[in-house]
């Protein structure tokens, strides 16, 4: 997974140039006044078996990443490959195939399992909307499913209600495992359990990875959990990759002054920070609104800033070794 | 234990009442707080430490009650079966409160400035003018930039980092003798988290109150406070302070807890866990309320309720009378990651 050339082969997931851009709109006939830029221009691959991190602030566009890869919305603009082949361009039947292949897990396990099925119709469903239940086995699957997310036989019979919140991400990473798929996006899966629990929840991921070579893009906030799982981490920042970079030297060696900020921000239990505190003044004016300049340029603590990061945004591109950063003063 | 503390807490015990029997939410909770000081209490979804500091406050609603023989007192003053008035001057005057949630914590329709001064207003009697040039000057002491222009934004207007500042402001406006902040960065990403937490340690500080911080993050806890309390199962299972809790744990909850945070500066192939989750408030485990998670789990733990001793470094845990035991169980702990 280090050269080049293996790498592009082992690609799963490409993307390349991605934006969505949603419409503000006001007044009474309803106007577009503006366009706020969710993912503006992100490019990253996705090797095969391995996890990628896709950590920020909320409102930096990670979860839209998420949702666009899957085509669950549709971009502005970009290509999108999987497997080598262009998912915007797929049909209808084309889509479904695809879905049986890409899957996601969702933050919240409360709010996304349908509380008036039971567990065993969820899978059910699952199974029968892609033609992929046993004839008359289709009992067994589900008992299989539950069996290697760690829940017992009798579960199928239960309501979301009747579960724990670990128990309950445990039904919606069956629910996503029931098609076999190939790739999953994950958005937050933990950040919604007990710290006890959330333990439980990463090691099942770290297993059903390796069981099912899993291909995992996991979308988060919380950057303890991240070096845990990921190899590699994207780092984004107001709709755009900051920083890229394999998961032992971001942590060891951030580049991008937001990735050292955003370190920099997470207290170790045990007292003290990992590394020398950089405190971010949040930008009260928010995000800046011109489309030219560093995204980072008015919160970015850089002593030696100037009118070239306030007029032009810095390209994503090779800074230390096969790290990446955005960022004019590297 | 000298002097009368500033707020004290002694066997409190809410129960909420409904057809299947008390749910027994928080159960014998004792602690003390002193002037100046911060007292951490830490826990997990439904251990009870919400519920705790709402009894104080007496801000329980039905079915939920404060049960016999429980006591808060606020220098030496019960403040269980006091009446309601007083209750009232209490409140926001000499304890405050801010909560995780500062989208849902302010009201939408009054600009934040308005809401700051009704609390200036209602305490201290001040006129319209004072109260608005107070509210100002609360929303520089926590930082917002141009006070003068944002004491007329509605709270739709500000961020969640600003919505929380001012919390804050209206919080301290009254000067309290108390702060409890119960959750207050949760729902804030985590630069403006780190901000906040400044800001609180800067500003008790300089006003010298004592503040209750509840998290159930043992970091943010250990940056801020001075003793720490862990609860569990609607009871506190050890009292510590914030150094001794992570270098010498002793509840096997605590114990655990620390081994399952994954760490920022380390990478190991598995995270530690506890098994099992949360029980629920209605059907406490007999005997020990950890038992059915605990690594260290004998005949004892199963039948008998241990109970927590006084002093600054305690837990309630057999193993503090049978400490050879500890070394028995470690190694049915599923990891044996060295820390």
């Amino acid at each position: 997974m280090t050269e080049g050339d293996v790498s592009a082969r082992n690609a799963l997931v490409e993307v390349e140039h991605l934006a969505k851009h949603f419409p503000v709109r006001r007044g009474v006939l309803n106007r577009t006044i503006d366009h706020v830029r969710a993912v503006d221009g992100v490019s990253f691959q996705l090797h095969r078996g391995e996890t990628l991190a896709l950590v920020g602030e909320s409102g930096c566009g990670k979860t839209t990443t998420g949702q666009l890869i899957l085509r669950l919305i549709e971009p502005t603009a970009g290509r999108l490959l999987f497997d080598g082949q262009d998912t915007l361009l797929l049909d209808r039947a084309g889509l479904r195939k695809f879905r049986r292949r890409a899957q996601i897990v969702f933050q919240d396990p409360y709010g996304s399992l349908n509380p008036r099925m039971t567990v065993r119709t969820m899978l059910r469903e699952v199974l029968s909307v892609h033609g992929i239940g046993r004839d008359n086995g289709v009992d067994d699957q589900v008992v299989e499913l539950l069996g290697a997310v760690g829940l017992q036989p009798d579960d199928a019979r239960k309501y979301p209600h009747e579960f724990s919140g670990g128990q309950r991400q445990r039904v919606g990473i069956a629910r996503a495992l029931a098609v076999q798929p190939d790739f999953i996006v994950a958005d937050e899966p933990v950040s919604a359990l007990d710290v006890s629990v959330q333990a439980q929840v990463l090691n099942l991921l770290a297993d059903l990875q390796k069981s099912f070579q899993l291909t995992y893009l996991f979308i988060t906030h919380d950057l303890s959990v991240v070096h845990h799982i990921a190899n590699r981490v994207a780092v984004m920042y107001l709709g755009k990759i900051v920083e890229l970079s394999d998961a032992d030297s971001l942590f060891r060696n951030p580049l991008h002054p937001y990735t050292r900020a955003l370190l920099s921000a997470v207290p170790l239990a045990g007292g003290g920070w990992a590394h020398e505190r950089i405190v971010l003044h949040s930008a009260a004016a928010g995000p800046p609104d011109s489309a030219t300049g560093c995204p980072f340029y008015s919160r970015c603590p850089h002593p030696e800033k100037d009118s070239r990061c306030r007029s032009s945004a810095p390209p994503l591109e090779p800074k230390d070794g096969d790290a990446l950063a955005a960022c004019h003063k590297l | 234990m000298t002097a009368v503390p500033l707020l004290s807490v002694e066997n409190l015990r809410t129960y909420f009442h409904g057809a299947d029997g008390p749910v027994r939410a928080v159960d014998g909770v004792s602690f003390a707080l002193q002037p100046g000081e911060t007292l951490g209490i830490v826990g997990e979804s439904g251990c009870g430490k919400t519920v705790a500091c709402l009894s104080i406050l007496r801000l329980v609603d039905h079915p939920g009650h404060i049960e016999p023989n429980s006591s808060v007192r606020l220098r030496g003053r019960e403040l269980t079966d006091a009446a309601e008035a007083e209750m009232r001057e209490i409140r926001g005057n000499e304890i405050s409160m801010i909560f995780q949630e500062p989208m849902t914590s302010l009201n939408p329709v009054w600009t934040v400035g308005s809401q700051i001064a009704e609390a200036v207003r209602l305490h201290r009697g001040s006129s319209a003018a004072d109260a608005r040039a107070r509210a100002i000057e609360m929303l520089g002491l926590v930082g917002i930039p141009e006070p003068e222009r944002r004491v007329d934004d509605y709270p739709h207007e500000l961020s969640g980092g600003m919505r929380q500042r001012v919390m804050i402001g209206m919080a301290l406006a009254c000067d309290p003798a108390v702060l409890i902040a119960d959750e207050p960065t949760t729902a804030l990403d985590v630069t403006i988290q780190a901000e906040i937490l400044d800001l609180l340690a800067e500003l008790q500080k300089r006003l010298g109150m004592a503040m209750i911080f509840v998290s159930h993050d043992l970091g943010i806890v250990s940056e801020i406070a001075d003793r720490v309390i862990v609860m569990y199962g609607g009871q506190v299972v050890e009292s510590s302070t914030a150094r001794e809790i992570f270098d010498r744990p002793r509840h096997p909850y605590t114990e655990g807890m620390l081994r399952s945070i994954p760490v920022l500066t380390q990478k190991s192939q598995r995270l530690s866990v506890i098994p099992g989750s949360v029980p629920s408030p209605n059907r406490w485990p007999v005997g020990c309320r950890f038992h059915p998670r605990c690594p260290y789990v004998w005949e004892r733990c199963r039948s008998e309720a241990p109970s927590l001793p006084t002093g600054t470094l305690a837990a309630r845990c057999w193993l503090e009378k049978e400490p050879e035991r500890r070394l028995g169980g470690h190694s049915r702990t599923p990891s044996s990651e060295a820390r």
